[in-house]
């Protein structure tokens, strides 16, 4: 018992640091841009594309250096050439341009590499159990990951908090017209944090690639979440993402862990339900109700508190 | 002349709000922009600012800006406060004054220290959330904000609304102190007060346009002007 929750725990932490690591740019970019970019997840995704394709090339860690600048890039040109263009036509024309744009990287991505997973692996510098705790290997690999995300939240902290530019993006999340006003290009500043926040996605997509599957569908797989992140954390608020993230990360990976059921907690008070037709929801465990917890947590959010748990907005 | 506006117009959707706006400032001249509520007065420096779409010609300095980027009007010296005390909630009274700045290379004539100085009210308050200032500090904020950028003419919008009296007072000292130090100033107001006691010249306006441009003493003469433009 105890094994289990040392090791979920850290997954659950893992996969709530890659939530953020995605979550942060999406919650920056709805506050500034007032939109909600559907193809956050697609950038993910080209990051563990990219981060495969440059990692055959050269190697992996060259990959997780190029890979995110690449994906920024792309992301920053998109705003700059695309969202910029289309947002004089309101907030519903900028909706649909960003929902075409992921069904367009996953084409693209399809055509390129294949709707099969790729074979990105573990580095071999990294491919070895970093402890063993009671009887499990815990893989070094995953102690990377954790370090990175880590490290790029202190560094995301420390740039927002404590740089001239950082206090211009937190200036802009609220007033983006007086910074304006104040003489700072308002623009240039989108398309900066539009960047970042993609290749911060980049980030995720290339240290979680060989963890995970490499696969076409895994920006189909991931955003769904990711929503479900930003909006119980609460629109546009950063520590809101960040609590999210762990919380969702943590729920998702405890329930999967989990044998129990409902008859396995009061059946024994009540054997006669075992027979009649509750019998498949009284036997469902709760590992296989795992994938809908993080929606049902959204649809409790939303009736029970909508702006988010740490949320300001009313929309 | 600093600033030269001719015939500006500009529509809140199909309603035609300025219908030819006629003005000009001099350097380190105080001009005020007085009217009833509704009558252009804020829009015509929205115009300026390139918030609401432009037409016709503004020159600052000599150079057109109609239309420009507001960022960039703001970097030809040019100075606004809005109306509606735009802090930067969630940063610090400092960090609010820093982002003032434009360049972070060159000295200005308004220094951090200098402002922190004239209002002990936001020294005290320094390091602490903009957010939990009062109204009247809020709005020598965002004024102490914007002279961080050195701007040559600030235009500020209706800085007394809903201040107590003795903060009127303060805000008009401020205003007054701006003056002497050689900036010119558009001063948007709907009451007489400040603007009667600080400025060179007076506009009225009306029903989108200029209605009387003078001095203040001019317009105290004429009392027909006053009856159908200012009081109510």
């Amino acid at each position: 018992m105890l094994e289990l929750i040392v090791i979920s725990t850290l997954n659950g932490v893992l996969f709530g640091m890659l939530l953020f690591l995605m979550a942060s740019g999406l919650t920056v970019i709805f506050s500034m841009l007032g939109v909600l970019n559907f193809a956050h997840a697609s950038f993910y995704m080209l990051g563990a594309f990219f981060g495969f394709q440059i990692s055959r090339w050269l190697g992996f860690w060259p990959a997780l250096l190029i890979a995110p600048l690449l994906a920024g890039a792309i992301g920053a040109g998109v705003e700059r050439y695309g969202l910029r263009r289309v947002h004089r036509n309101g907030h519903v024309a900028e909706l649909l341009f960003t929902f075409g744009l992921a069904f367009v990287i996953e084409e693209v991505v399809q055509i390129i590499w294949g709707k099969s997973p790729v074979d990105f692996r573990v580095p071999a510098l990294l491919d070895f159990p970093a402890f063993t705790i009671f009887s499990t290997n815990y893989p070094a690999y995953k102690m990377f990951m954790l370090l990175v995300s880590i490290a790029i939240f202190i560094g995301l902290l420390i740039v927002l908090k404590k740089t001239r530019i950082g206090l211009i993006v937190q200036a802009a999340l609220t007033h983006p017209h007086m910074v304006g006003h104040l003489g700072h290009n308002v623009g240039r500043i989108f398309m900066l944090v539009f960047g970042v926040g993609t290749a911060l996605a980049a980030v995720a997509g290339v240290i979680a690639g060989p963890a995970l599957v490499t696969q076409s569908n895994m920006a189909g797989l991931l955003g769904p979440i990711l929503f479900v992140v930003v909006v119980v954390g609460g629109l546009g608020s950063l520590p809101g993402a960040f609590v999210a993230s762990l919380l969702i990360g943590l729920v998702q990976t405890f329930a999967v862990s989990m044998n129990g059921s409902l008859s396995g907690a009061f059946g024994p008070l009540s054997p006669a339900y075992a027979s009649t037709w509750l019998a498949d929801i009284w036997g469902v465990t709760v590992a296989q109700i795992a994938p809908i917890m993080p929606y049902v947590l959204l649809v409790l959010i939303l009736i029970l508190r909508p702006m988010g748990l740490l949320g300001t907005r009313d929309t | 002349m600093m600033l030269e506006v001719a015939d500006l117009h500009a529509y809140y959707g199909k309603s035609h709000i300025l219908q030819g706006v006629d003005m000009h400032i001099d350097a380190g001249e105080v001009v005020s922009l007085l009217g009833r509520n509704g009558v252009g007065r804020s829009t015509t420096v929205k115009a300026i600012m390139g918030e609401v779409p432009p037409q016709g010609s503004i020159k600052f300095k000599g150079s057109d800006i109609a239309g420009l980027p507001s960022y960039r009007i703001a970097h030809l010296g040019l100075g606004y406060v809005p109306e509606h005390r735009d802090i930067f909630p969630g940063l610090t009274v400092r960090q609010n004054l820093m982002l003032g700045i434009k360049d972070t290379r060159r000295a200005g004539k308004w220094r951090l220290e200098d402002m922190l100085a004239m209002f002990p009210n936001l020294a005290a308050r320094a390091d602490t959330s903009a957010g939990v200032l009062s109204g009247g500090e809020k709005q020598m904020l965002t004024i102490c904000r914007t002279l961080m950028g050195d701007p040559e003419l600030i235009m500020i919008d209706e800085p007394t609304e809903g201040l107590a009296p003795l903060i009127v007072q303060q805000v008009g000292d401020l205003i007054a102190e701006i003056a002497r130090r050689g900036v010119a100033i558009l001063l948007v107001e709907q009451k007489l007060s400040i603007a009667m006691r600080i400025s060179h010249r007076v506009y009225v306006m009306g029903h989108g346009r200029i209605a009387f441009e003078g001095t203040p003493a001019e317009l105290r003469d004429n009392e027909a002007v006053r009856k159908e433009w200012l009081e109510v």
